[in-house]
This record gives C-alpha cells, sequence and structure tokens, in this order.
C-alpha cells in the first residue's frame, strides 16, 4: 500500500458545517481521500456518516465549507444544476438500501443513466452492464426485478448499476448492514479488488471488524468533525 | 286556482297554547281534510307552462290548465287534489307504479301509451308546428325541405317519434332536448335550423323569444290525455265522464280560454268525442311528407322486433358513448398529467393557481359546467354539441385525474428520485423514465375507477343534446312504455364496454409486476 502522503487527494471534504434544522449536524469536518485508497468512515448512529455521503453527491447543501471531487467544487448554499451534473459525473453512490428502480429489470437499472445521462449507446451499455453483472457473479439475474432479488443480489447490482458510469470515486453507505458472515467476506473480497483496480473508495459503517480487514484507512466521525 | 303543494301538513304546524282555538280549528279541517280523500295527480312544473308551473306569486303552488283539468277531475270525483311533482319522462312510470292516481302534463295519446297505461279520452289537440328563424321561412316549411339538416325536438314525444321517421327518409337529423326553451334557443343562435313542437309550446316560446317563425301548414295533429294505471281503468272512465260534462257545460272552454290556448280545433273535437266518435291519437297532415303507417306503434310488435328496431340506434349510442369516453378520457389524462406536474415541480404561483382549478371544478357540478360551456358562452364561443360535452367531460375529469397522479408522483419514494439524480439524470429524466413511470403503476387502479366513472358519467351530456346510451334508453323506454328490455340491453351495452376496459387494466397491472426482459 502506498503511503498517505503519496497520493493524489481525489476527494476533499473541506470544513464542511452542515445544519438541518436546528440540528447542527457537521461542524467543520474535514478530510480527502486519495486516488485507490478505501478510506472507512465511523462513527456512532446519528453522527452524521450519511449526510456526509449526501453533501459528497449533492443530494443536501450546507453551510460552509467546501466540497472537491475530481476538480469539480461544491460551496455552500444551492448547488446550480450544470455544477452538480459534473460533480456527479465523477461519483456513484449506493444506498443502504440499494434504492434500485423498482419498475425495471438488474440489467435496465445499470444501462439506464450510461444511455440517458452519459449518451452511451443502448448496446454497448448493455454489453458492459452484462460485464458488471457477471464479474460480480449475478449476470443470471439481469431480468429480474429489484424485488426479486435478494439482499445480497441487489446489493451487487446497485454497486455495478454505480460504476456502469465509470466514476472516480465510489461511496457507500452501510455496505455490510444486511449480510450475514458470508456475503460480508465476498463483499469485502469485491471491494478490494475494485481498490486493487485502482478505483477510490469512500465507505461509511459501524462495522469495526469490516473498516480494520477491508479499509487502507479509517476516519472517526465524532461531534461533527472528523478525527 | 292555485293549488298547495304542501297541503294539509301546514296545518300541523299551528301548536302555541295561546292559539288553542285557532290549533282546535286546526285540527278539526285537519281531520276532516284526512278524512276526504285525496286525488294526486302527477305532472312536472319545470318549465311546464301553461300545462303546470310554479305560480310566479307563490311558489310553493303551481298553475296552469292541466293543474285546473285535475282540479275539475278531483272535484267530480268529491276529493282533494293534490300534486306529486315527476320529471315528464318519468311520469308514466310512476303511475304504472301507484305514485298517482293519474298524470297529466301535457301528455301525449299514442298507441304505445293506450297499451300500457289506462288514458282518458283527449281533453285538447293540439298540432305539431314547424318554427324556423324568420329568414329561413321561405326556405324550410316542411320536413322534407329540412333535407340533412338538424331539426330540435322534446325527447320521449310524437314530434322526436316523427323526426325518427323523417331521418329516414328526409335525411334530417333529429335533436333531442330535455326542455323546450333550448331548441328555440338553439334555433336562433344557428345550432338547429327547424323546431317541431306543440303549438301550445311553440306559440309561448315565440312571445318571449322573437326571431323565429311558425309555419302555418301543421306536421300532424296530436291530443293531450291524462293516463291512470291499467289497473285504474274504473277511476279513468269515471273521469272520462266528468271530461265530457265539462267539455258540455263549457268548463274546459273557460280553462283553456284562461290560458289563451282556446281555438276552434277543440269545439270540433269536443263535438265529435260526444257523438261517440273514436279520435286516432295522432293524424299527419301534409308537412310531415310521411305515411300514416310510418307511426305505427311498437307496442303492437313483438319484444324481439323492438329489439330489432331500437337496436341499430342503441349501438350507434353506444358509439357515441364510447368516442366521447375514451377522447375525453385521453385528454383529461394529458391535462391532469400537466397539472399534476405543474403541482409538484411549479413555483407557488403555478401552484396556486392549478390548485384553483381543481377546486373550481371538483366543487361544481359538472352539469353546471356542461351547461356555462354549451349554453353559458354561446354569445361568444358557439361550441358544436359533441364539442362541448367532450371538453366538458375532459376538463372536469382532468382535475379528479390530476389528483391522483400528483398524490402518485408523491407516493414515489424519495431514495427512487436520490439514486436517479446521483447517475446524472436531469430532473426532466428523473421525471420521464423514473418518478413518471412508476407513478403510472401507481394510478393504473383509480384511473381505471375513473375510466368507468366517466364512461357512466357520460350520460350527463344528453342535456346538450348528445345522443348518447342512456339518453337513447330513455327514449326508447318512454315510447315502449317500459323498462325492463331497454334497461337490460342498456345494462349489456354499458358491461360490453366497461368490463373488457377492466379487464385490460387488469392485464397491464399484472404485466407490470412481471419482470422486463
Amino acid at each position: 500500500m502506498e503511503s498517505r502522503d503519496a497520493v493524489t487527494p481525489v476527494l476533499q471534504f473541506d470544513d464542511v458545517h452542515l445544519q438541518r434544522s436546528t440540528r447542527q449536524i457537521l461542524r467543520g469536518a474535514s478530510f480527502d481521500v486519495g486516488q485507490g485508497e478505501l478510506v472507512a468512515v465511523m462513527g456512532p448512529s446519528g453522527s452524521g456518516k450519511t449526510t456526509i455521503l449526501r453533501a459528497i453527491a449533492g443530494l443536501e447543501g450546507f453551510q460552509d465549507g467546501r466540497v472537491t471531487v475530481g476538480g469539480v467544487t461544491l460551496t455552500a448554499g444551492d448547488h446550480d444544476s450544470a455544477t452538480l451534473r459534473a460533480l456527479r459525473r465523477q461519483i456513484g453512490l449506493v444506498f443502504q438500501f440499494h434504492c434500485l428502480f423498482e419498475h425495471v429489470s438488474a440489467l435496465e437499472n445499470i444501462c439506464l443513466a450510461p444511455v440517458h445521462a452519459h449518451g452511451v449507446p443502448r448496446d454497448e451499455a448493455e454489453r458492459h452492464a452484462r460485464e458488471l453483472l457477471k464479474a460480480f457473479g449475478v449476470e443470471h439475474r439481469r431480468a429480474a426485478l429489484p424485488r426479486e432479488l435478494s439482499g445480497g443480489e441487489a446489493q451487487r447490482v446497485a454497486i455495478a448499476r454505480a460504476l456502469a458510469v465509470n466514476p472516480r470515486v465510489l461511496l457507500m453507505d452501510e455496505p455490510t448492514a444486511a449480510l450475514d458472515q458470508d456475503r460480508r467476506a465476498e463483499l469485502g473480497a469485491l471491494l478490494r479488488n475494485l481498490v486493487e483496480q485502482g478505483r477510490t473508495l469512500l465507505v461509511v459503517t459501524h462495522d469495526e471488524e469490516f473498516a480494520r480487514t477491508y479499509a487502507t484507512r479509517t476516519l472517526r466521525l465524532s461531534d461533527g468533525r472528523v478525527s | 286556482m292555485p293549488i298547495s303543494i304542501l297541503t294539509t301538513r301546514r296545518w300541523l304546524r299551528v301548536r302555541r297554547p295561546r292559539y288553542g282555538v285557532v290549533l282546535l280549528f286546526c285540527l278539526l279541517a285537519h281531520s276532516a281534510a284526512a278524512q276526504a280523500p285525496t286525488f294526486r295527480w302527477a305532472g312536472d312544473a319545470e318549465g311546464g307552462a301553461p300545462f303546470v308551473e310554479a305560480d310566479p306569486s307563490h311558489p310553493a303552488s303551481v298553475v296552469g290548465f292541466d293543474v285546473e283539468v285535475a282540479a275539475l277531475m278531483a272535484r267530480g270525483l268529491g276529493r282533494a287534489p293534490e300534486f306529486v311533482q315527476i320529471t315528464f319522462s318519468s311520469i308514466d312510470q310512476s303511475i304504472a307504479r301507484g305514485d298517482a292516481d293519474v298524470g297529466l302534463s301535457g301528455g301525449e295519446d299514442t298507441m304505445t301509451r293506450r297499451a300500457a297505461l289506462s288514458l282518458t279520452i283527449p281533453y285538447y289537440e293540439f298540432r305539431e308546428v314547424l318554427s324556423v328563424r324568420t329568414s329561413d321561412t321561405a326556405r324550410f316549411r316542411t320536413l322534407a325541405d329540412l333535407r340533412g339538416r338538424r331539426v330540435a325536438t322534446l325527447s320521449g314525444t310524437i314530434a322526436y317519434d316523427l323526426l325518427l321517421r323523417a331521418e329516414g327518409i328526409h335525411s334530417l337529423e333529429p335533436v333531442s332536448y330535455d326542455d323546450d326553451v333550448h331548441p328555440y334557443s338553439d334555433l336562433l343562435l344557428g345550432r338547429v335550423d327547424a323546431v317541431l313542437l306543440d303549438h301550445v309550446l311553440a306559440e309561448r316560446r315565440a312571445r318571449a323569444l322573437p326571431g323565429f317563425t311558425i309555419q302555418p301548414d301543421a306536421v300532424a295533429v296530436g291530443h293531450y290525455v291524462g293516463a291512470f294505471a291499467l289497473a285504474h281503468s274504473a277511476l279513468r272512465d269515471t273521469c272520462n265522464d266528468i271530461l265530457r260534462a265539462a267539455m258540455r257545460d263549457g268548463s274546459l272552454e273557460r280553462i283553456f280560454r284562461k290560458w289563451g290556448v282556446w281555438n276552434d280545433d277543440q269545439p270540433r273535437l269536443y263535438a265529435r268525442l260526444l257523438a261517440g266518435d273514436s279520435v286516432p291519437p295522432v293524424s299527419l297532415r301534409g308537412a310531415s311528407g310521411l305515411e300514416q303507417d310510418a307511426l305505427e306503434s311498437v307496442a303492437s310488435i313483438s319484444p324481439g322486433q323492438v329489439a330489432e328496431r331500437y337496436l341499430p340506434s342503441l349501438l350507434r349510442a353506444s358509439g357515441v358513448t364510447l368516442v366521447l369516453s375514451c377522447v375525453s378520457m385521453a385528454v383529461a389524462v394529458a391535462i391532469g398529467i400537466v397539472i399534476a406536474t405543474g403541482r409538484v415541480y411549479g413555483g407557488r404561483a403555478i401552484r396556486t393557481v392549478l390548485i384553483g382549478y381543481v377546486e373550481l371544478m371538483r366543487g361544481t357540478p359538472i352539469l353546471l359546467q356542461l351547461f356555462v360551456l354549451y349554453y353559458g358562452i354561446a354569445e361568444a364561443i358557439r361550441l358544436p354539441a359533441f364539442a362541448a360535452a367532450l371538453i366538458g367531460l375532459a376538463l372536469n375529469y382532468a382535475a379528479y385525474e390530476s389528483e391522483i397522479y400528483r398524490a402518485a408522483l408523491e407516493a414515489v419514494p424519495q431514495g427512487q428520485l436520490e439514486a436517479a439524480r446521483t447517475l446524472g439524470l436531469s430532473e426532466r429524466q428523473v421525471l420521464l423514465l423514473i418518478r413518471g413511470p412508476q407513478a403510472l403503476r401507481l394510478a393504473l387502479a383509480p384511473m381505471t375507477n375513473d375510466f368507468i366513472a366517466l364512461l357512466k358519467d357520460s350520460s350527463l351530456v344528453s342535456v346538450l343534446t348528445v345522443m348518447e346510451l342512456t339518453k337513447q334508453t330513455q327514449i326508447f323506454a318512454t315510447n315502449l312504455g317500459s323498462w325492463v328490455l331497454p334497461g337490460v340491453l342498456c345494462a349489456a351495452l354499458y358491461l360490453m364496454m366497461s368490463l373488457p376496459l377492466a379487464a385490460l387494466a387488469r392485464r397491464l397491472e399484472r404485466r407490470w409486476k412481471a419482470a422486463t426482459p
């Protein structure tokens, strides 16, 4: 593993203050993530771990600070749509409950963004989607609707969907929350493989063992700050 | 002589002790009135002058020559007349089921009614006359002159039956109305080219609405009669004696003179009746261009033949209902989607306007909206009846549809939308590719429900003269004197339209539940 100083920061979370209603959630949280790192963010429930991911993805505005991903910077206040679109080309987000599109198949879930948001021809998008599904061992489930998938299958499809647009940073929210021991190990191996391919991952979790085993670095969130 | 609608129940309202004497008197009077049998007679006071109408100075009472004929019969029977308000088109059915003793509201003598009810002897002879715009007086003198033209009349009348017969022979288009006011106003607006109705109605309307001419040559001659249930033929016979006596002693003449409708036709009619001659229900005249046997009664043919005769018109009316429902639902869905999208995504001003529209459409009767569209704005925009019906239904249902779609759009989980946004889809793409399709699946069941409701609500557009299935059935039933066969046929046709629709919706739901390849 490269030393921390040698890696290039792909994601910078800089002195972010975020208040929701009257509750101050982030109080100057700062950290950065370098190319090829798998960084785990840990902290007690309600400490704002998921909020960090939402702020990076532009789903939630913040009052002060800045977030930069792949050279695209979000500042405090409302974000304009062009900046959001540019930023979202840099990231992929895997939600805790997967949030696969309920009305289309696993394959279509993966093809949708490449075809409609990135202008990839459908044939090419489908070919790539099948490759991803095959790599994650769920190619045989490509025609299934999300409700027909098991928790582990749905998570793999969700990761494939996030990777289909080739993001620089993959954000994951509590990926092991609903997995048993074996599935957790499979997921860990899959993520490690992604890191070996040069992907950058920021994973929110409260699974100490998972973080210890697979993360290249662990951040602690407490009282709205990262240590 | 105004007759109280409230009858003797009014007396019961006097209860205060210090009016003890009055109370005692009232109770005695009430008791006496309760002992005197009443003679319940049915009529339609809505726009029924000079037959039956609410007394302008005492709206709780009714006046008109039929009111006085009823009073004359009641007097002869030694009973107290009691008015029962029944919609004109339902009077015969109400009499048959015993809601009143006799129906009197310009009821016409027809072979069908003779077969289904005990009719009195005629007490008034009327002429079916053509009314045309004054500028068309020379052009449209007879039914034959009205080839390809729209001719208005009241539904369920001899005049309508005549127009149906003339439709096949003279290729004119009968247009049915539920009242005798709008045929004439639409004549002046150019929506129809002639009106065929009783001279009594035509002359009364001509006094209030200048601009049209009543052609002097009659199309047919008919008679007003009272109608009793078949089981009450003895009472009918007694009333016939009362009417004959009134013809002899001039009582009927006084009534009709008072209401300004006495003419030379009546003494001739009375003379024939008093001489014991039979009077045919309807006699065609030169302006009809029809043979007398064109008025063959449906009552004289078998039920199978009746169904055969009316089925084509019921099928045609079903087509109107289906096309009207499908097109107006399609427009309602399109407008509903726009409104729902505006309410979910629009700014405050847009949302306020759209909420106002939805509340206006949901909070006012659809009948009122149809009337405003067709008659209310006719001076500014003269919509054809079908277009007004289609627009009226579509605008009304769009309000309901928009609420379904809004609720469905808001029911799509936020996680789905956020997942789409983080993948780089624009808000428009999120709506079109994720939120809209998922909302559509949620909205399918209530949409189907609404479509079936619209299919049935489309019967309301008959008030705009659109001949849809329910209206055609009503006319069929009136002419036949029974609702059994028309009702069964009508229900079957509605089910033939609604059941496939429900099946299609179920199939769609199943398909959407299945995996997408």
